[in-house]
């Protein structure tokens, strides 16, 4: 091995990626049917920010009496009761939900009591409400600005490139959120205001590869104007190999830090935050540019990319 | 593009000064920042409250309630109105979303139209009430409130909120407490530190409407109860002696105050409010209780009735006292809020958060943490990766930390734990602008061209994709600051701050440092090669 590490890596690899595009195809499906099932099946792991209800948070002196809390939450009007245990022992989180008419503030004072009176000395750290009204607009103003940025970002694709470019971009996209979403679902993390959050740096981080693969196929496509589509997509991806590796392993590397050492409040939007990064750099590679290559490309575009001339600086 | 540049000098060391100096408020001792000369930055970075504990309420305003009450109003108006020109009238009242009359006579209906528009239409722009006014079969008048008038209502009803509730805040003297006003109808306060959740929203969650009515004495009150209560009056209960009846008209009200404390009563000794009216209000006060004495007015909060005391003589001089069973607290309390002013409409509490300052430091705490482990094993690799150019890639890194935490430092953006995240985030997407340049400047040296031209082309070629991959991002940090709420817009806020930073120093810096580099040395080869 030479150091720099760079060095030992070839700077044009020659691998064959087209070829495993209809393996891709079918593992791809697979991924979103086993998502979508579990989306049905299981559902997601909302959080009282889109739920509504209470959470509370407490520590005690003992080792927390999980069982005994549950019980207590119950008595006190709590439904839906789910009790956490957290950190050594000593700590626990409550979330609970309160019929349809009670008044949620009123309810959770009520609880709130009831745990000190059952629990002489419990610490109350964290306690949270969400109304029910809240909670589908928090869900709402997400999804607007969901649908919004995709939708402009389709369009500066479209103005940087061509149509086709931006339709496999936002299908790439799609496709990374519907897996973000089912892994989501299969483990049950919670889905929380701050999952939004990390949903849509996926859809940044994604949206970042997709215009990084673009720019190279773009420039092939001007160099080599007679090349079939199918080859320059080929030379394009080995081009741009080494520049993936040291990206997304630099980019897992950074998160790695608080995704094992974040503890227990970071890591779902981290964990999410990780997986977006292995899914948008395969979605890069296997679905936008099979759908290009599937849909073609204008090959009169010969035009300089107005930003050359406008922008650079001259040499 | 490597040659010797003075503006990028500058605008680096410009940078790198900007950084230091507006960071270093963070790493020093609260008694150190106090003591610094007053040029000095002395900004922190303003932590969310999920890192710092606090407490978070999310209120709407009750526009239902608004538009209730101004329907209220018109009924009284136009009862007025038409009786002061002796038009026989019926049926006035709500139906639906609208206000009817019916004008007895049916030559005179055209003339109560007329007269309606006159006193109460007029656009919301000219300063009218916004009414729609229209002639209906059967003598009919049709009153409505224009959709855009009942918005602008229901808008100056949340910005009047906001300035209310700034007031009493800041008289309960919490610390630098955030209120925003969120989407059409909520608002948002945010208290940081060791704040007691349930004495805001009590002092938020009151209207604390306060009206002056006359008693209406002309049928008993439990006849009244049983549906008879003559229009214009209204059963409103009371504090302390069961419910009675009221003329709905207030006398005189709240805003026609000017001073509110709490004190006691002479005679008494009870714990009081005192307060003084306005001029307009002193006259109305005095007028009215010159006219009925012997009779008895309400002092009505928030739809009851705290005293109704018989007027013994006609009080002039515009101030008195309100007394009934207050407490020193509960006197003052409502000094602070009858000072303040009333809200236009009730506050209703939609969301309540409180996190205890201690997790908060526990969270600060992992955040640090996690992303100083990831730092370093992020310079570790790049350092393997690419050597020397790993070097100038860190340093560029080191500078953009430094610039992010600076402005956010400076613009007092709220920095929440998401936005830690995102901050990694960041740094992960400024050091691809660095693997982009190099991997291109790889590419123009394996094309056999000198490392001189290698290293030009490779920033010339890569910035084209540096500066597309960055439009998106800011694309989606602008969209979510826009639509996003709370952790998402802290987060999107520190994302458009780091797309600024990390382009200019992932190009601009290395740029510098790799053209002093290759000046001093005039390498034959370049070290990624």
């Amino acid at each position: 091995m030479r150091w720099p590490l760079i060095t030992n890596l070839p700077r044009v690899f020659n691998l064959d990626f087209v070829r495993y595009a209809p393996v891709a195809a079918v593992i791809s499906s697979i991924l979103i049917a086993i998502s979508f099932g579990s989306l049905a099946i299981r559902g997601l792991n909302f959080g009282i920010d889109f739920v509504g209800g209470a959470l509370i948070e407490v520590e005690t002196a003992k080792p927390i009496d999980v069982g005994g809390l549950r019980r207590v939450l119950t008595e006190a009007g709590g439904e839906d009761a789910q009790v956490q245990g957290l950190g050594q022992g000593n700590g626990a989180i409550l979330r609970f939900r309160v019929p349809e008419n009670a008044d949620l503030n009123a309810s959770t004072q009520q609880v709130k009591d009831a745990l000190q009176k059952a629990f002489p000395g419990i610490e109350i750290r964290r306690a949270e409400t969400v109304g029910g009204k809240v909670s589908g607009e928090l869900a709402r103003s997400g999804a607007i600005a969901l649908a919004i940025a995709m939708l402009l970002m389709l369009f500066y694709i479209w103005f940087r490139f061509q149509l086709q470019f931006g339709l496999g971009a936002v299908a790439a996209i799609l496709h990374d959120v519907i897996l973000t979403m089912g892994i989501l679902s299969l483990t049950q993390l919670e889905v929380s205001m701050t999952s939004i959050a990390a949903l849509l740096t996926v859809i940044g981080y994604s949206m970042n590869e997709k215009v990084i693969t673009f720019d190279r196929l773009r420039e092939n496509l001007r160099k080599y104007k007679t090349t079939p589509l199918r080859d320059i997509i080929n030379r394009s991806e080995n081009e741009r190999l080494s520049r993936n590796l040291i990206t997304g392993t630099t980019a897992i590397i950074a998160l790695s830090g608080a995704l094992f050492f974040g503890g227990p409040v970071l890591f779902p939007l981290v964990f999410t935050m990780v997986f977006g990064v292995i899914v948008g750099t395969y979605s890069s590679i296997y679905v936008a540019l099979p759908i290009i290559l599937l849909w073609g490309v204008r090959r009169d575009d010969d035009e300089p990319a107005p930003l050359r001339s406008a922008n650079l600086p001259q040499r | 593009m490597l040659a010797p540049s003075r503006w990028r000098l500058i605008s680096v060391l410009a940078a790198l000064v900007f950084g230091v100096l507006f960071t270093l408020p963070n790493l020093l001792p609260a008694s150190v920042r106090d003591s610094l000369p007053p040029f000095f930055p002395r900004q922190t970075l303003n932590l969310g409250l999920d890192l710092q504990g606090g407490s978070y309420l999310k209120l709407s305003v009750d526009t239902r309630a608004l538009r209730v009450e101004k329907t209220t109003n018109l009924i009284e108006d136009i009862r007025t109105i038409l009786r002061a020109e002796d038009i026989e009238f019926s049926d006035l009242g709500q139906v639906g979303q609208d206000v009817t009359v019916r004008v007895s006579d049916p030559a005179r209906a055209n003339e109560a139209l007329n007269l309606l528009r006159s006193r109460l239409g007029g656009d919301v722009a000219t300063g009218g009430a916004g009414l729609e006014l229209s002639a209906q079969p059967d003598q009919r008048i049709r009153l409505r409130f224009s959709e855009q008038a009942l918005n602008a209502e229901a808008s100056r009803a949340v910005d009047q909120s906001i300035e209310i509730i700034r007031r009493r805040i800041d008289a309960l003297g919490t610390r630098e407490p955030a209120i925003q006003r969120q989407g059409f109808d909520q608002i948002v306060v945010q208290a940081p530190g060791e704040s007691d959740p349930e004495r805001l929203k009590s002092i938020i969650g009151q209207t604390a409407k306060l009206t002056f009515q006359m008693v209406d004495d002309s049928v008993p009150v439990a006849e009244a109860l049983q549906g008879r209560a003559p229009p214009g009056s209204v059963i409103l209960p009371s504090q302390d002696e069961g419910p009675m009846l009221l003329k709905k008209r207030a006398v005189v009200t709240g805003e026609m105050l000017t001073e509110a404390s709490q004190g006691f009563d002479g005679q008494t000794g009870q714990p009081v409010v005192n307060f003084r009216f306005n001029g307009q209000g002193a006259t109305r006060f005095g007028e009215v209780t010159a006219n009925n004495i012997g009779k008895r007015f309400a002092i009505v909060l928030d739809g009851k009735i705290i005293s109704a005391p018989v007027i013994q003589s006609a009080i002039m001089g515009g101030s008195g006292q309100i007394s009934g069973n207050f407490t020193a607290e509960t006197a003052n309390d409502l000094a602070v809020l009858l000072r303040a002013g009333a809200l236009p409409a009730p506050l209703t509490v939609e969301q309540q958060n409180t996190v205890g300052a201690e997790l908060g430091a526990d969270a600060v705490r992992a955040g640090a943490i996690s992303m100083a482990i990831g730092a370093v094993l992020m310079f570790a690799f790049i350092l393997l990766a690419y050597g020397l150019f790993g070097v100038f890639a860190a340093l560029a890194l080191v500078l953009n930390v430094l610039l992010l935490i600076g402005i956010m430092s400076m613009t007092q953006a709220t920095l929440t734990f998401p936005g830690i995240a995102g901050i990694i985030l960041t740094m992960a997407v400024a050091v691809d602008a660095n693997v982009l340049i190099y991997e291109r400047v790889r590419d123009e040296a394996h094309l056999g061209r000198s490392p001189l031209q290698a290293l030009e082309h490779g920033y010339e070629r890569a910035l084209v994709s540096i500066f597309d991959a960055n439009v998106t991002s800011a694309i989606a940090a602008i969209i979510m600051f826009m639509f996003g709420a709370g952790a998402v817009r802290g987060f999107a806020w520190t994302l458009l701050i780091g797309v600024l930073t990390s382009v200019f120093t992932a190009v601009v810096v290395t740029q510098l440092l790799i053209g002093w580099w290759y000046r001093t040395r005039k390498p034959k080869t370049l070290p990624i090669v």
